[in-house]
């Protein structure tokens, strides 16, 4: 069966497009983005490897963009997934993550 | 003064018990009750009786005060006003110091405010409508086993509300069956099933044989989707060491949630909530029986204050109503339990049916449950009325899919996520909604079939609890 992590595994694979607006819902939220992605998608398996910090400073969903693709091409057989981060007292946490790429 | 001393009956009011000059405290516990006076009884008079009688009064005079710092001990009711277009009510705002309460009980707060004074002859009618817990009296519970972005850091599941059915029929099921239904939802893409209010341990099931399936169902669902999935196991039993005995069993075969219903009592709901934090182990609370006294406008104890002591108390789950299925719920009363249950800090908003400021002090958040004739036509509304932070829980609209319960949980799983998307990009979900969910369904057959045989349903009634203290247009 497919891996149905993240918050749009039951709909279509997002396009870049549609992952752009995303972000930007994420970043006109105040959260910052961050990329990560694993070849292990257990259930229990949380910490995926980072690719970079969460991006703190990243206001353009362009430049978020270009780190998921660098990520696709660093590692094409791999499970990516962008997280929102809400680093808001009393939240602190992630609040949106979804999948971008699955293995090939 | 001399008067005030004598034996025999004094009116409440001129035994201390009214006091409308009264500036509560910042530590006083304050309690809004709507008040039904007999014919004769005069507001503040009935207001005086209902501070006197969850407070330290008695029928009659007694010595014995004397021995106390009376004033000290005694509920001050304040402030009182007559309820818009209902001239046989009044609400009474009533202070009680924090010495009249022992720290961190549920039990002890609820004996004191509502122990003795609902059956009171002088008031034909009384309500609890709401209570401001102090922070220091907040701060000396334990609050929410975990609560909901530990829940969430938990499940790894981040914005979208959580989706969950409970296993119909309720009654009646061989374990092995109910283990299939189990099985079938969370692998469709469900995150949680539950176990109905009254299913414990009967002759056609016992608990034990139902873990054991219902674990089977969870584990092999997560293999499959690679999610972290749950079944709620009610381990609510006639003792105290019957809970523990079905919660650690629970624990053991690996069930990350265990379930209780509200009939257990709040003393057994906080030893719950204790064994929950302490084994790792998330706490949903049915609210079973709370219609019987939280409906009715005029007398028994409003839901939202239910939610508070729950909040306190310690559960990281409680079923708080739909607003758009079948059981009772006006819009906006539903949206004040749920600000109750999840805000940090809340004002006044009488138009939610709020009366008081809360701060929670950082309590953590209890996660809501909407429950009861709910369906997938209704994502729109359910995440406009809802928000994110809440489980969804579709029994009939999950197991009645005419495609299976695969089917329904995954055209649950597809409206849900295509509304979240649509909301995330910008669109007006509350009008666009039903194109919104027509699109998903071009690409989802089991939507479809979810929207050909549910899209119409709807329950339209007249709420019985709806906020009154302010004039809103319906």
């Amino acid at each position: 069966m497919t891996m149905t992590q993240g918050t749009f595994s039951y709909l279509p694979d997002l396009t870049d497009e549609e992952i752009a607006l995303q972000i930007r819902y994420a970043l006109g939220n105040g959260w910052a983005i961050s990329v990560e992605s694993t070849s292990d998608p257990r259930p229990r398996n949380n910490y995926w490897d980072m690719w970079g910090l969460p991006m703190f400073d990243m206001r353009d969903p362009a430049g978020a963009l270009e780190e998921i693709n660098a990520c696709r091409a660093a590692y094409p057989d791999r499970y990516i997934r962008v997280s929102a981060y809400d680093a808001r007292y009393g939240r602190q946490t992630t609040a949106l993550s979804f999948l971008v790429h699955r293995p090939l | 003064m001399v008067q005030r001393w004598s034996a025999g009956v004094l009116q409440y009011a001129e035994m201390g018990y009214w006091q409308p000059d009264y500036e509560p405290k910042p530590t006083d516990v304050l309690a809004a009750f709507r008040v039904t006076p007999q014919p004769g009884v005069p507001p503040e008079e009935a207001g005086a009786a209902v501070a006197g009688e969850s407070s330290t009064a008695t029928w009659t005079v007694v010595w014995t005060d004397r021995l106390t710092a009376y004033d000290h001990y005694q509920g001050k009711c304040y402030r009182i006003e007559p309820v818009p277009g209902n001239p046989d009510q009044y609400i009474a705002y009533i202070a009680y110091d924090l010495d009249l309460f022992e720290e961190g009980s549920i039990a002890n707060m609820s004996s004191s405010i509502i122990g003795n004074v609902f059956g009171f002859k002088a008031l034909k009618a009384l309500r609890l409508e709401d209570l401001r817990i102090p922070p220091h009296y907040a701060k000396t519970f334990q609050g929410p086993a975990h609560g909901i972005v530990m829940e969430r850091e938990y499940l790894n599941k981040f914005g979208r509300p959580l989706l969950g059915a409970t296993v119909k029929p309720k009654l009646g099921l061989s374990a092995r069956n109910y283990g299939r239904v189990v099985y079938e939802a969370l692998r469709g893409g469900l995150d949680f099933t539950k176990d109905d209010e009254n299913i414990n341990s009967q002759p056609f099931m016992r608990w034990r044989d139902r873990f054991l399936h219902c674990m089977e169902a969870v584990n092999k669902a997560q293999d499959e989707t690679h999610e972290v999935k749950g079944h709620y196991l009610n381990v609510t039993a006639a003792t105290m060491e019957d809970m523990y005995e079905r919660a650690d069993f629970a624990r053991e075969i690996g069930s990350i949630i265990v379930m209780i219903d509200l009939t257990v009592g709040y003393t057994a709901i906080q030893s719950m909530a204790k064994w929950a934090r302490r084994n790792g182990v998330l706490l949903h609370l049915h609210r079973a029986g709370h219609s019987t006294y939280t409906r009715q406008k005029s007398h028994g104890v409003s839901f939202r204050v239910i939610a508070k002591w729950m909040r306190l108390a310690g559960v990281d789950h409680i079923h708080a109503g739909t607003v758009v299925g079948k059981l009772e719920g006006d819009p906006l009363t539903v949206s004040g339990y749920y600000e109750t249950l999840r805000c940090a800090t809340a004002d006044p908003d009488p138009r939610r049916g709020l009366y008081f400021e809360q701060d929670w002090v950082s309590t953590p958040g209890v996660m809501p449950v909407a429950s009861g004739g709910i369906h997938a036509g209704q994502m729109h509304q359910l995440l406009d009325h809802l928000g994110e932070d809440v489980i969804l829980q579709f029994g009939g609209g999950t197991i009645g899919h005419p495609l299976g319960i695969a089917a329904g949980a995954t055209a649950n799983r597809v409206a849900l996520e295509a509304m979240v998307k649509a909301r995330n990009e910008g669109r007006d979900i509350a009008t666009e909604g039903p194109d919104i969910l027509r699109a998903a369904a071009k690409r989802s057959r089991e939507l479809d079939m979810a929207l050909s045989t549910w899209g119409d349903v709807s329950f339209t009634y007249d709420s019985t609890d709806t906020p009154d203290l302010v004039v809103t247009p319906s």
